[in-house]
């Protein structure tokens, strides 16, 4: 192109544009890092501050060998687990649904994708109080109405109920997504399979489901980055309990860090956390890397 | 495409129950917010009722709603105003003067994204202490704006890209220099694209809880902690609850429907257009 005439006296105000960015990013990534891990490797107290000291690998260790955190990362993997496949499966079926004309569409679409933009204090609060109360909430009276008595959601299944409200909030997430991918495929191709004799579901098989696999990665990825510090919810809806049954790693962090004042192990919980999204984000990159072939 | 004019009403009913289940939660909020606070909790549940307005006058009478709505409403605009100032040069330069790094600096930005919150809860708590910065507004500025930032600068840089770059050279032949280049001649053309990356990042920064639940506690605390305030089991005052709830989530519902289509460049970060 023109970019050796364009662009020469224009290098120079490349780097002044793209500093303050980079810059802030760089800092927000650097100095919290590191704090983090010299921390995670210093006996720090908040409740006895100015007495620290040098711990090794003994804050690890601690973690390492007790019940809470294998507890919290077998919550998290069951909540990332489970709420991604909710999320995709229920996300597919949704978009293929309003892929199809019918009346009220745009409607029904704005309807299904409402969860996402409802802030997650207020989510949980809804679920909580107003849908799974054990004594006033709509499920135990359908329930009890029905004759099954009450289901104590969040005493009995306390994860499980997490996870519907999550998998709630982000089934919208996946419709968005996805729906327009849906959209952009090509409408000769699916023509051109309907003439050959194609139902829906070999339609769907060997031309919507190719076509859908990279977004789907995509929303698969980005979620697991939202569900690995999962927090609000849990905070708002169980508290963690009862006893560690729904304390994920965010969780766990919290509790060591704010209400512990354990910076010590808050600390090196937190570089476990870092490791987990880290091999998540090492995947995401090679997936979203692709779309920028094009730079090179 | 296929049978031209028929109506397929049972796909219709399907497609109309999913989506009103999907509703129904924030439609039973909704009509919560109307009932005095016994019907709120009659079983079985008051379906017809004499709708009230007596919550939303006694929410918006306190003067701490105000409060933290003003707060949500400062953090929010800020953020996404401090964001797009750093986003906008650098998607600019980035989009039309691409180097061989540009690939790795959008994936790196990216990457800082994937840094989970709770990671540096315990630096960013203890610094933001030391520096006074503990619930004030703009503490939670700061820290909003950086995380959203690297959302917006790939937001922008999508929609930057769809510029052709032969227009912004027809205005540097005419000797604009590369500030009145971005500010007179690319920014009113992405109006648009600009105006969606404002609004999801404001939707993010609205809806934003880890931090400000863990960063604030009275003075610069947002709506999303307020409503975490109602958690207790013991205050039964679901119809308050419901009023004020409705009160937060209906401008950022209403932002989403407005904006959903655009805004899904930046939440997949590009790859779906």
């Amino acid at each position: 192109m023109t970019g050796e005439v364009a662009s020469k006296p224009t290098r120079h105000l490349h780097r002044p544009l793209l500093a303050p960015s980079v810059g802030a990013l760089f800092l927000w990534m650097a100095v919290p890092l590191a704090m983090t891990l010299w921390f995670s490797a210093e006996h720090y107290n908040l409740l006895s501050p100015g007495k620290t000291a040098f711990a090794g690998w003994e804050n690890y260790r601690d973690l390492l060998t007790h019940r809470a955190l294998w507890i919290a990362m077998g919550n998290t993997l069951f909540l990332v687990g489970l709420v991604l496949a909710i999320t995709l499966i229920f996300g597919t079926l949704f978009s293929l649904l309003l892929n199809q004309d019918f009346p009220g569409r745009n409607v029904c679409r704005l309807l299904i994708i409402a969860p996402f933009f409802v802030m997650p204090t207020v989510s949980a609060l809804i679920w909580k109080n107003m849908l799974m109360n054990p004594v006033f909430g709509l499920f135990a009276w359908i329930t009890r109405s029905l004759g099954f008595g009450t289901i104590e959601f969040f005493s009995r299944m306390p994860m499980l109920s997490i996870v519907l409200i999550v998998g709630w909030e982000w089934t919208p997430f996946a419709v968005l997504i996805l729906l327009p991918a849906l959209h952009s495929l090509n409408p000769e191709q699916i023509e051109a399979a309907r003439l050959d004799g194609g139902g829906p579901i070999a339609l769907f098989r060997y031309i919507q489901l190719p076509h859908l696999l990279r977004p789907m990665a995509v929303v698969a990825m980005i979620e697991m980055i939202f569900f690995l510090s999962l927090f609000a919810e849990i905070y708002v809806a169980t508290g963690g309990g009862p006893g560690l049954a729904s304390t994920n790693l965010a969780y766990l962090i919290f509790r060591d860090a704010l209400l512990g004042f354990d910076v010590g192990r808050a600390s090196a919980g937190g570089v476990i956390a870092i490791i987990l999204a880290n091999i998540v984000c090492f995947f995401l990159m090679r997936v979203v890397g692709r779309n920028l072939e094009d730079l090179r | 495409m296929r049978r031209i004019g028929q109506v397929r009403w049972e796909l219709a009913i399907v497609v109309w129950a999913v989506a009103l289940g999907m509703f129904f939660p924030i439609l039973w909020m909704l009509l919560c917010s109307f009932k005095t606070e016994i019907a709120a909790v009659a079983t079985p549940p008051a379906l017809f009722f004499h709708p009230t307005l007596e919550n939303y006058h006694a929410v918006l009478e306190r003067a701490d709603y105000l409060a933290f709505a003003r707060n949500s409403v400062l953090v929010s605009l800020g953020s996404t105003l401090l964001a797009l100032a750093l986003a906008i040069p650098a998607a600019y330069s980035m989009a039309f003067f691409p180097t061989r790094r540009t690939r790795d600096i959008l994936l790196w930005m990216l990457s800082t994204r994937m840094l989970p919150a709770v990671g540096v809860l315990v630096p960013i708590y203890l610094l933001w202490r030391d520096l006074g910065l503990l619930d004030t507004v703009f503490g939670l500025i700061l820290i909003d704006s950086i995380s959203v930032l690297p959302i917006v600068v790939w937001m922008l840089f999508s929609f930057f890209r769809e510029v052709p770059a032969v227009i912004l050279e027809a205005s540097r032949m005419d000797g604009a220099t590369q500030i009145e280049e971005m500010v007179h001649v690319l920014l009113p053309l992405c109006t648009p694209g600009i105006a969606a990356t404002a609004l999801l990042s404001i939707i993010l920064c609205w809806n934003e809880a880890f931090w400000s639940l863990n960063l604030t506690t009275v003075k610069a605390a947002t709506l999303t902690t307020f409503t975490a305030s109602f958690s207790s089991p013991e205050g039964l005052f679901w119809a308050k609850l419901s009023a004020a709830s409705t009160l937060s989530i209906a401008p950022i519902l209403i932002f989403g429907w407005m904006s959903q289509r655009q805004m899904v460049r930046g939440l997949s970060f590009g790859a779906v257009k």
